[in-house]
């Protein structure tokens, strides 16, 4: 890419695997996993956490000078929650189904770590450019691990994609059945686990001792 | 009465924040490497959650909702501040932080170490902003029930992370693969142990 130098490049898709921050900073996984039983809702979660963290941290770095360090996760805080008001009354406005189905989740996404930790670790120190880089490289990161943990339950589980049927009859007919476990919270959890697993074995310098 | 025992039973085992909301899993995955942090954490968060979510109803019910500001005069009748809640519940919770914060500073020091960023990160921490927003979606009776819901999502989440670090504390000298090692197999066990409290979701009182 000739529009960005190697530090942008680096801040953009760091995120999306090796500083993952779902799977390697641990950030977000709160409001994250309840949404995945279906595709559909992980793909909007994802791109109005994407949208909320570029802009908050775009906000952030403007005012980062002038924002007392006592007081600033309130600061943060505030500037979070109006953002997701935002996103939460135009998601009620054209995607209400969506919205209904994501509850309380939209809410949540103010409590969502990713946006604290790229706030005070990212935003704080660094010029609004590379800000919004960093918002939206850490936004499709997160995005990515949630598509995919959504693909893989809505297949497993309904045997559908994004609602329409991809597993034929012909595999019902045979004896094929739906796995119920899998839309049940708890395997949300175990799907993340295989996605860390796979990709700590591919990347050996993130393994724990 | 019977409500209020249905709530809380319900809001500790059924609805538990952790495992079938996944709520407050940040904290809840950093914290759980040892049984006494987690259960000062556990005890901090409930505390909020008892606080903070009679405030966030009266709130809710007098000032936010539609209708809500009604007892001011027939003029307010129809004024919805419902856009609002979000900012003023995360201010209320924000608020109640930096108060228990001192309080743990004061009074319990080695605690407030041991704890280090995550008590101010109650704030921010899921369970707490979720048990108001669950609050206001449900549409609780009365102020009396919100603070059961409270109590009981607080001591879920204390019981789903005392027992993570209890596993944890043992689970030094399994043998576990490589790159299972630390955040995947925790993802495992909080996995396994919320399928085990799906037991309890056919419960009613």
């Amino acid at each position: 890419m000739g529009l960005l130098s190697t530090k942008s490049k680096e801040i953009l898709l760091g995120p999306l695997s090796r500083n993952n921050p779902v799977i390697v900073q641990m950030l977000g996984i709160c409001s994250a996993l309840a949404v995945t039983s279906k595709l559909e809702p992980s793909i909007v979660m994802g791109i109005s956490v994407t949208v909320v963290v570029a802009f908050a941290n775009v906000i952030i770095s403007l005012l980062r000078n002038t924002i007392p360090n006592r007081i600033r996760i309130i600061v943060q805080l505030v500037v979070v929650a109006a953002l997701v008001t935002i996103v939460s009354e135009v998601l009620k406005a054209f995607a209400y189904d969506v919205n209904k189905q994501l509850s309380v989740f939209v809410g949540l996404i103010i409590t969502n770590c990713i946006l604290m930790g790229r706030l005070e670790a990212f935003a704080l120190g660094n010029g609004p450019w590379a800000a919004f880089l960093d918002g939206i490289g850490n936004g499709v990161g997160y995005a990515v691990i949630l598509i995919i943990v959504g693909f893989f339950r809505e297949l497993l589980g309904s045997g559908t994609l994004l609602g329409f049927r991809v597993v034929p009859q012909a595999f019902y007919d045979f004896g094929y059945v739906n796995n119920g476990l899998i839309i049940l919270p708890p395997m949300a959890l175990i799907v993340v686990a295989v996605i860390i697993w796979v990709h700590r074995s591919r990347n050996k310098t993130l393994q724990e001792n | 009465m019977e409500e209020l025992i249905s709530t809380f039973v319900r809001s500790i085992f059924v609805d538990n924040m952790i495992f079938a909301y996944y709520l407050g899993m940040c904290s809840y995955l950093a914290v759980s490497k040892n049984v006494k942090t987690a259960l000062g954490l556990g005890v901090a968060v409930t505390f909020i959650l008892v606080c903070t979510l009679p405030i966030n109803y009266m709130l809710e019910n007098y000032v936010l909702k539609e209708g809500a500001l009604s007892w001011l005069g027939a003029g307010f009748a129809d004024v919805n501040l419902g856009f609002l809640s979000l900012i003023i519940f995360i201010a209320i919770i924000a608020s109640f932080t930096q108060l228990v914060e001192m309080v743990v500073e004061r009074f319990a020091p080695a605690l407030y170490a041991s704890l280090g960023i995550f008590l101010p990160l109650i704030a921010v921490n899921c369970a707490i902003l979720g048990g108001s927003l669950f609050m206001q979606q449900r549409a609780f009776a009365s102020a009396g029930v919100a603070t059961v819901y409270g109590l009981g999502s607080g001591i879920g989440w204390l019981l789903a992370i005392v027992g993570m670090a209890a596993v944890r504390e043992k689970l030094a000298y399994s043998d576990i693969p490589k790159p299972l090692k630390g955040l995947g197999i925790t993802f495992i066990i909080t996995g396994l142990m919320g399928i085990s409290f799906m037991c309890f979701s056919g419960l009613k009182i």
